[in-house]
């Protein structure tokens, strides 16, 4: 066997594409990754802008990752280490906040200050969520049964999928799709009433998605968030030791410790095929790569329509990828601060810092943020989805100082009248006066800023226009449908070319199950 | 009625407990937790800098000609191997070779120790030390210990007193800190790089001060018991009255353990040739020849996959809590027979995964034995499956990493 061959080649050294390698390998498959960048990670990764100060260029926090994976791949002993986000902070847009903490009462109490009315309505919201998320979590953690298919294979997947949803409770069934099709407004105005808890319980119902809070469709979204759970609390977020990137990391230890071969800065020009099966790869330089298995990590634009030769698909397949709905609305404004920013409320503590800063204090707020990208422009008052890294991981920064991540919205790929490159720093101007606005004196701390365009995005991570889960979160677009109906299975047309990227079920987000459940039907295929 | 008893510390701490919610620890005031999160706290000294007030502990100063002829013949661990400016971490028996306490030993010279004791001692070594030219001071309330924990420590502490930098593992040395002499020592219960200062009692806020001042760039933070339970059980470290009971006090022969049986069979250099001798060596040497102990102690790790059906098969989110579980829970064989117990468990957040101490039949200790421990689920007793595994479970090598000295 020449060093050229190998029995699987993974394209893209994205998160899903290691987790799907270190599978195949510790099937004992000999497999190679190939990456177009110099470093693995994708849209996962940690950067040293400055010196001792670590960016999460991208993403930035791990919740959705299967907890199988982290076993199966015995991650523990390659370095993963998920620190705790002990606390959620939420201004509330008059000077005071929403506080959250690791204690429920306290929490409770904490409602209780905004509206005794929203405390129980509190209980009750987490409670049919949690039943919800129970209800849903057999179909996230297994691929979708063909109901399109004439195989008995087929059709005893779907008698499992219609006996799982027999067993579910009315209104559990209900709840499910309430959230499935309806807006998270809809949803939270029948538990709370105060503006401010709303708000809060909103924000993960717009994450990476061309929707706002009272579209259809943002329930969705807040459900896929509530899936993830960090030392089994659901919708519960970690930070990852060394950021995302530092997770990422680990990956590809695990990989390689299987038997993966990771090939850095090595973009796929095309995938090659022999009488209808693909048999290989070949480099922009014309080096090629054989193998009978090749699987795609990347989104399905480029799975599709520019790894292989579209000619080659059914054209039903090659319509639904086209249609397809991308539309990045999210940018990425990271700061190295010299010091910690004060919140004039609690200004002798910094406990409000150890997670998630929610600068969207109502719907109402996140709503008129979101109308301006309807209209092709970015929002003059953005949502973000803030974290100070270096309070729950000192090594993120130089002593005493700090990294900040902020994620904001709205941005969409496409400005009518204008460009990215034009507005970049405009943009970050925008997301440093809601800071300022939040933390008076935040400018005078910034030491750097790093503006991440969906541009930028897609750019660098090959994530088409931008969009972070790598084809939007919509109904038609999941499950049965993800990445087109008929081929939710991570197989493709061709024979010996595979789908494991996050545009496959249940994708999206640092998830790693794409990779995983790929694997598991490349290895079928194979017999293994 | 008396005031319960505080620390020297407790003025300055306790205005960083945001809770209140304390624990008495042999009378003494201790907190659960400082904040909302003690999972927080844990992670301060797992990947930062965390500190921790130890004071509580009893403190003898023992001194005298005959002072390590009083303590070779008393502990556990030969204390002859001691030199000044070392520690051991030791145990002390009964005639019968059964386990009473542990404790910390520091050599200062020749003639001169200090011992720390997880409970009342002061009797037992001066009827031991009767006719001997010895003398054994009671200076518990004299010094605070604070336990400064964590990958950072070092970093910490060298601002303040640079022989912190090259301090070897289980070593001390005075030190002079916010004006204050005190001793250093690079000692702890987290199983992590760590170092604990001895101030005498009315300097000990100045001392806290300066540690916490210079800890402010790394996080530092204090951290209760809560988070020391998950550290310990992770370095798997014994707790008097959880992993055993001083056997002077216990009631039956099930409740007394052998230093052996309690895993400190690396203390017991010279037992079984009978080179030396001490409180409960002979009994300990039959056992070491005969083989008679009873239980051999041993790490536990849950299958993950197991315990996560268990829950979800009723309906149940399964619980990966910090918070160690307070109860014994039997181990049982393929056939459902107890061959032990569990007496520490926890959820591990660095292994993301449920471990215990345990004791087992000395014949099931080998690492890897698959057995079954016994928990009630659903209000049901059932049990899961676990395999035996060496400890520490956690142990990084910057633990004991030695820095050469200038």
């Amino acid at each position: 066997m020449s060093s050229h061959e190998y029995d699987a080649i993974v394209v893209g050294g994205g998160h899903n594409g290691l987790t799907h390698a270190a599978y195949l390998a510790k099937a004992g498959l000999r497999t190679l990754v190939l990456e177009k960048n110099d470093a693995v990670g994708g849209a996962a990764i940690t950067e040293e802008l400055m010196p001792g100060f670590q960016f999460t260029t991208f993403s930035y926090a791990l919740s959705l990752l299967r907890p199988e994976i982290i076993h199966e791949l015995d991650l523990v002993k390659h370095g993963f280490l998920p620190l705790m986000m002990p606390s959620s902070f939420h201004p509330t847009g008059d000077g005071g906040y929403l506080l959250f903490g690791d204690d429920h009462a306290q929490n409770l109490q904490e409602i209780r200050r905004h509206s005794p009315r929203d405390a129980d309505a509190y209980e009750r919201y987490h409670h049919d969520l949690d039943r919800v998320c129970q209800a849903v979590r057999p179909l996230f953690d297994n691929p979708p049964p063909n109901v399109f298919g004439k195989d008995p294979e087929d059709a005893v997947d779907v008698k499992w999928l219609l006996d799982h949803l027999g067993s579910v409770e009315q209104k559990v069934m209900h709840d499910v799709v309430r959230l499935l099709t309806g807006s998270a407004a809809d949803w939270l105005d029948d538990y709370f009433e105060h503006e401010a808890v709303k708000g809060y319980h909103a924000s993960s119902s717009v994450i990476g998605s061309k929707v706002g809070p009272m579209s259809p469709g943002s329930g969705l979204v807040l459900l896929f968030h509530k899936m993830g759970e960090h030392d089994g609390h659901l919708g519960s977020w970690a930070f990852h030791k060394g950021g995302n990137g530092g997770f990422t990391q680990v990956l590809n230890r695990a990989a390689q410790a299987y038997g993966a071969e990771v090939q850095l800065g090595s973009p796929v020009a095309g995938l090659i095929t022999e009488e209808g099966r693909a048999v290989g790869v070949a480099l922009g330089d014309g080096t090629e790569f054989r193998a009978p298995v090749v699987v795609s990590a990347l989104d399905p634009r480029r799975t599709f329509l520019e790894l292989c030769d579209p000619r080659e698909l059914p054209l039903d397949l090659v319509d639904n990828v086209r249609r397809m709905k991308f539309r990045g609305v999210s940018a990425k404004v990271n700061f190295a601060l010299d010091s910690l920013p004060v919140f004039p409320a609690l200004p002798d503590t910094v406990d409000h810092y150890g997670g998630f800063l929610n600068i969207g204090p109502t719907i109402e707020y996140v709503e008129r943020a979101f109308d301006a990208a309807k209209y092709g422009w970015y929002s003059e008052r953005p949502y973000i989805d803030a974290a100070i890294q270096s309070v729950v991981d000192p090594d993120m920064a130089p002593p005493g100082k700090h990294v900040m991540s902020c994620f904001v919205q709205y941005a969409p790929y496409e400005l009518k009248g204008s460009d990215w490159e034009t507005e970049r720093e405009p943009f970050g101007d925008k997301a440093q006066a809601v800071l300022e606005s939040h933390f008076p004196g935040f400018g005078d701390l910034v030491l750097h800023r790093e503006v991440v365009t969906p541009v930028d995005i897609e750019a660098r991570t090959g994530l088409t226009e931008g969009n972070i889960f790598a084809g939007e979160f919509l109904a038609p677009q999941m499950y049965f449908f993800r990445p087109a109906p008929g081929w939710s299975q991570y197989a493709t047309p061709l024979d010996g070319y595979y789908q494991c990227g996050s545009g496959t079920h249940p994708g999206g987000c640092v998830i790693g199950s794409p990779g995983r459940l790929a694997s598991q039907r490349v290895l079928r295929d194979l017999g293994r | 009625m008396t005031v319960v008893r505080t620390t020297p510390f407790h003025p300055r701490l306790s205005e960083l407990n945001d809770q209140g919610l304390y624990t008495h620890w042999q009378g003494t005031l201790s907190p659960l937790r400082y904040s909302h999160a003690p999972k927080h706290e844990y992670f301060a000294v797992r990947n930062s800098v965390g500190v921790f007030d130890t004071s509580p502990l009893y403190k003898y100063v023992v001194t005298g000609p005959d002072a390590e002829w009083l303590l070779a013949g008393a502990l556990v661990r030969d204390i002859r191997t001691c030199r000044p400016g070392q520690a051991h971490y030791t145990a002390w028996c009964d005639d019968h070779g059964h386990v009473m306490h542990d404790g910390v030993v520091f050599r200062h010279s020749s003639d001169e120790f200090f011992l720390t004791a997880a409970r009342p001692a002061l009797s037992w070594f001066e009827e031991l030390g009767s006719g001997l030219r010895v003398q054994l001071e009671d200076v518990t309330e004299g010094f605070g210990m604070l336990a400064v924990q964590g990958p950072r420590s070092r970093a910490v502490l060298s601002s303040l007193m640079p022989e912190a930098d090259t301090l070897g593992y289980f070593e001390h040395i005075p030190v002079k800190v916010a004006d204050t002499a005190v001793t250093l020592s690079r000692t702890g219960y987290t199983g992590d790089l760590g170092f604990e200062l001895t101030v005498p009692e009315d300097r000990a806020v100045e001392v806290l001060d300066a540690v916490l001042e210079a800890g402010r760039p790394h996080s530092i933070r204090p951290f209760g018991e809560e988070a020391l339970m998950t550290l310990r059980i992770e370095a798997g470290l014994p707790l008097i009255d959880i992993e055993w009971h001083d056997a002077r006090l216990a009631m039956s022969d099930a409740d007394k353990v052998t230093p052996k049986e309690l895993g400190f069979g690396w203390m017991l250099r010279g037992v079984r040739d009978g080179s030396r001798r001490f409180v409960g060596s002979e009994a300990i040497r039959r056992e070491l020849v005969d083989g008679t102990s009873r239980w051999a102690t041993t790490g536990i790790v849950v299958d993950w996959a197991d315990w996560d059906r268990l829950y979800r098969d009723h309906d149940l989110f399964p619980p990966k809590s910090e918070h160690p579980l307070p109860y014994e829970s039997m181990i049982l064989d393929d056939d459902r027979t107890e061959v032990g117990y569990c007496t520490s468990f926890v959820y591990s957040p660095v292994l993301q995964r449920h471990i215990g101490i345990a004791r087992v039949r000395p014949d099931l200790a080998a690492e890897g034995t698959a057995l079954r421990l016994e928990l009630a689920v659903n209000h049901h007793n059932t049990t899961v499956q676990i395999s035996t595994t060496k400890m520490p479970f956690f142990d990084p090598p910057r633990k004991k990493e030695e820095r050469k000295k200038a």
